[in-house]
């Protein structure tokens, strides 16, 4: 009598949720749309670089991961919970930290003003707030009861994304972070997004300078024309970028 | 030396005053973003209400400044940053000021009504008794008045320097989007904010009718009356408290040795004109010391649905067929008198007041400037109508043109290095200060002056008929000359210096010129526009261009749409027929009109959706998806219109 072999079960390995998805979701200025049926998956505690060339829909894409933008199709998920009828101010309570471009911060607040407003977020205290930035950017310290639109473009990002430091986001989006900035202040930004990403938060970059953001990034896609046209490891897309962008 | 001593401390108590009138100002435009040009109104509701509380029902007086300071206002605020304000977001420049003045107008309609002018308004103090300081007697509820001010002062910057709420109310102005992504409401925000200056505002106007005690309270006067802090947060910039405490103390001791020192030396009238001008001359010395505005080649691009232009050809024959209509009109109005008005007379105003209309389609509709003084420059020209060669001539005419062309240089001038809100406020101190300075006085007008009809060679125009063809006449060869400039070189520069002060700058073109050109062009089709209006009925008065019908018209121009022949001309028939026949309701209507217009630009000439029109929370705007996409400034798209730059 033979017995037949038991058969042994696959082992899948668990994979987390992805802490951030967007299914099929279309957007649109009046009558002219600009997503037209976006799906993208960003694994938890991934830096996720979003590529493409001007007016591809990156920003727009985050205006509506961000609230700011109600799709008119399709549905954003953080976590497990859909959020795509969440006010801005909900999402960011609830861990969604958006660093928008170039305006993420108010220019005529003081530093330790801007600091203040970040303790929205619940739960913190300013003095915490303000001893966490100056701890990591001691060259604020010095400029806090100046305004912050007075300050150099570095400095201005800087506190810009101060607060993604001090709010303990879930999900944390840049847009054009290294837009006009000088490549050492890049490069220190960027390395404070590596230790946030080691720390568990997950990261969506949009960026136009592709060699930068890949260099973070441990996924990517690339957006053209209000779709992702392809997603893959940065190797991957930083081939695919050339050619996206030479044709685009 | 006594003397002196009481009148430096009378003038602290009147400074203190206007020192809580304009730190509303400034809490409003600093939470908001809006110079509230309805602040003195709504201080007068307040006022009337404590009245009608107080002296009508009997309330305990501190029971009323509760139910006032801390219900009434604040549900008043919150309501008109929920229904009106909200839907500003994104809008260009004016519509803030419109919508505001429209406010304005739609209150003190509704005092007129609620609380009728020919009644004594009395009241006494909070806290009755006085005493003497160094052989001066000084009122308890004087030292109140100081009390409040400076406490209000202490208060404010607490509040906004030093918690996170008022910081809050300050990121709002600055960046709403971004507040909202820190996780503050950007709408709560503002909702306080406006709470804050509407209670600010009721408190001013309290305390500032209770200094009436003498004369009573007078629903013009205490609208007014809040315009003394105008110039105080002018010199502070309208953010900064405590240089806006200063200014107005200093104003209020300035104001108070002009009137006890410099003014007895004067004749009686000018003294009294002086006296009722004085406030306007400080906000307007206060906004020619204002440093030039920095150009900005960025700002916020809002949309303004621009009406097609008709060609040459398409001006002249829609002018013909209008002159047609008009020679219709003529034959059908004849004789026809309604509750004693001959309509032909009534057609004529129509046609003298579109004129000014058609001044405000070239100023504000093409070139972007808010003018508050139009009415000023028609009574000008009115008044030298009839005191030029006897009255009724064409030299009139021409003296009324050419003189307030120069006039209207000349307010032109130190001003056009402002920005849209302050250029406005400074037409608003010029409206107001030459009609009280100028229109009231008894020397001017007085009962009414006469004016012939006009006699040309050859021509008489006395009858009617021939007078309301006249002006017709007038209307149409005005309405081809602003359609002709918006056509020419000269009008695409009007266009693209509103769109764009420093791209038109840095492309090297001359704003000062092309605004000092615009403005005195206006105001003599204006002047022109008065000269006409004089020759209708014969006489003319002081009452025929105050400065709240001035406001009122523009409202009302504003309200059919500010870019367009049609609607000068359809905001000429809706005032004179209002002013006619229902003039209680004349501020209602067009409060309500601009109100209800909300942000379209456009007015309702330019209208393609109900939901543009309607303020109501639940229908929903069309841009970015029906969301709050306008917040980030970014639901805001071109469509077959122009892009211009607002705030």
């Amino acid at each position: 009598m033979t017995v037949a072999p038991v058969p042994v079960p696959e082992v899948i390995p668990a994979t987390p949720p992805p802490a951030l998805a967007i299914r099929g979701v279309r957007a649109s200025y009046g009558r002219i749309e600009v997503l037209h049926g976006v799906d993208l998956t960003v694994p938890a505690g991934s830096v996720f670089a979003l590529l493409g060339p001007n007016g591809a829909g990156k920003s727009t894409l985050l205006s509506v991961i961000s609230g700011q933008m109600r799709p008119t199709a399709g549905e954003v998920v953080i976590g497990d919970k859909p959020v795509g009828k969440l006010s801005t101010e909900k999402l960011a309570r609830t861990g969604l930290c958006s660093i928008p471009e170039g305006r993420g911060i108010f220019p005529n607040l003081t530093v330790r003003e801007n600091l203040r407003i970040w303790t929205y977020r619940g739960g913190l205290s300013v003095k915490a707030v303000e001893e966490q930035t100056y701890a990591t950017f001691p060259r604020l310290a010095g400029r806090r009861g100046q305004l912050a639109g007075t300050m150099s473009g570095g400095e201005q990002q800087m506190l810009a994304i101060s607060r993604a430091l001090v709010t303990d986001p879930k999900v944390l989006l840049l847009d054009e972070l290294s837009m006009g900035l000088a490549p050492l202040i890049v490069s220190e930004l960027y390395e404070l997004v590596e230790t946030l990403a080691a720390q568990g938060k997950t990261v969506l970059l949009v960026e136009q300078f592709v060699t930068t953001a890949l260099l973070v990034a441990t996924g990517a896609a690339i957006m053209v024309h209000g779709k992702i046209q392809q997603q893959g490891t940065p190797s991957d897309m930083a081939t695919a970028a050339h050619s996206v962008y030479l044709s685009s | 030396m006594t003397s002196f001593l009481q009148y430096t401390i009378f003038g602290i108590i009147l400074g203190a005053g206007f020192a809580i009138a304009a730190t509303g100002l400034v809490v409003t435009y600093t939470t908001a973003g809006v110079f509230n040009f309805a602040h003195g109104a709504v201080g007068m509701i307040a006022a009337f209400s404590y009245w009608e509380l107080v002296a009508n029902h009997h309330v305990p007086a501190v029971l009323a400044l509760v139910i006032i300071l801390l219900v009434g206002a604040p549900i008043a605020g919150a309501l008109v940053e929920r229904v009106l304000m909200r839907r500003l977001h994104g809008a260009t420049a004016e519509r803030p000021i419109m919508v505001t003045l429209g406010l304005l107008v739609i209150l003190t309609g509704v005092a007129t009504i609620v609380w009728s002018p020919k009644s004594q308004y009395q009241l006494n103090p909070i806290v009755s008794g006085s005493f003497r300081l160094v052989s001066i007697n000084l009122q308890y509820q004087q030292v109140l008045t100081i009390g409040i001010a400076v406490a209000l002062v202490i208060g404010l910057r607490f509040l906004f320097s030093s918690t996170r709420t008022g910081v809050g109310l300050r990121a709002v102005v600055d960046d709403p989007a971004l507040l909202a992504m820190s996780g503050a409401s950007p709408d709560a925000m503002s909702q306080y904010g406006w709470i804050l200056g509407f209670v600010m505002a009721a408190l001013a106007g309290v305390l500032l009718a209770l200094t009436q005690e003498q004369t009573g309270i007078s629903i013009v006067a205490m609208t007014l009356l809040v315009v003394n802090g105008y110039a105080a947060a002018i010199v502070g910039r309208l953010k900064n408290i405590s240089v806006t405490f200063i200014a107005a103390i200093v104003i209020g001791l300035l104001e108070d040795y002009i009137i006890y020192y410099a003014l007895p030396h004067l004749s009686q009238s000018l003294n009294s004109d002086i006296t009722l001008a004085l406030p306007m001359v400080f906000l307007f010395i206060a906004l020619v010391m204002l440093p030039s505005v920095r150009l900005r080649a960025v700002g916020r691009l809002s949309t303004v649905r621009v009406p097609r232009m008709p060609s040459g050809k398409e001006s002249v024959l829609g002018g013909a067929a209008f002159l047609v209509l008009a020679v219709i009109a003529s034959v059908v109005l004849s004789s026809v008198v309604v509750r004693g008005t001959n309509l032909l007379n009534l057609g004529g105003e129509v046609m003298a007041l579109g004129i000014v209309g058609l001044s405000l389609v070239l100023l504000t509709g093409y070139s972007g400037q808010v003018s508050l003084c139009q009415f000023s420059f028609m009574g000008i020209g009115a008044f030298l109508m009839g005191k030029v060669a006897g009255g009724g001539s064409l030299l009139g005419l021409l003296a009324a043109a050419l003189v307030c062309a120069v006039l209207g240089a000349l307010v032109a001038l130190p001003t056009l290095r402002l920005r849209a809100l302050y250029f406005a406020l400074a037409t608003f101190a010029f409206a107001d200060a030459v009609d009280q300075g100028f229109f009231q006085d008894s020397r001017v007008f007085g009962g009414g002056i006469n004016v012939g009809r006009i006699i040309l060679p050859g021509l008489s125009f006395g009858g009617d008929r021939s007078e309301f063809l006249l002006l017709s006449v007038f209307f149409v060869l005005v309405a081809l000359l602003v359609l002709t400039i918006r056509r020419s070189l000269f009008g695409r520069r009007l266009v693209a210096m509103s769109d764009s002060p420093a791209a038109y700058a840095t492309v090297g073109l001359n704003l000062a010129a092309t605004k000092v050109a615009v403005f005195a062009i206006a105001a003599a089709m204006a002047g022109v526009a008065g000269g006409l209006y004089a020759t209708v009925n014969g006489t003319v008065g002081s009452a025929d261009f105050g400065f709240f019908s001035g406001i009122i018209f523009v409202l009302f121009v504003t309200v059919w749409s500010i870019r367009t022949v049609s609607g000068a001309f359809l905001a000429a028939v809706t005032y004179v027929v209002l002013t006619t026949f229902w003039s209680t309701g004349l501020g209602l209507v067009a409060g309500a009109g601009i109100i209800l217009i909300g942000r379209a630009a456009s007015g309702i000439l330019g209208i393609d959706r109900l939901s543009t029109l309607l303020p109501l929370p639940w229908v929903r705007r069309g841009s970015a998806a029906g969301g709050s996409g306008t917040l980030a400034g970014i639901g805001t798209t071109s469509i077959g219109g122009e892009a211009r730059v607002a705030g």
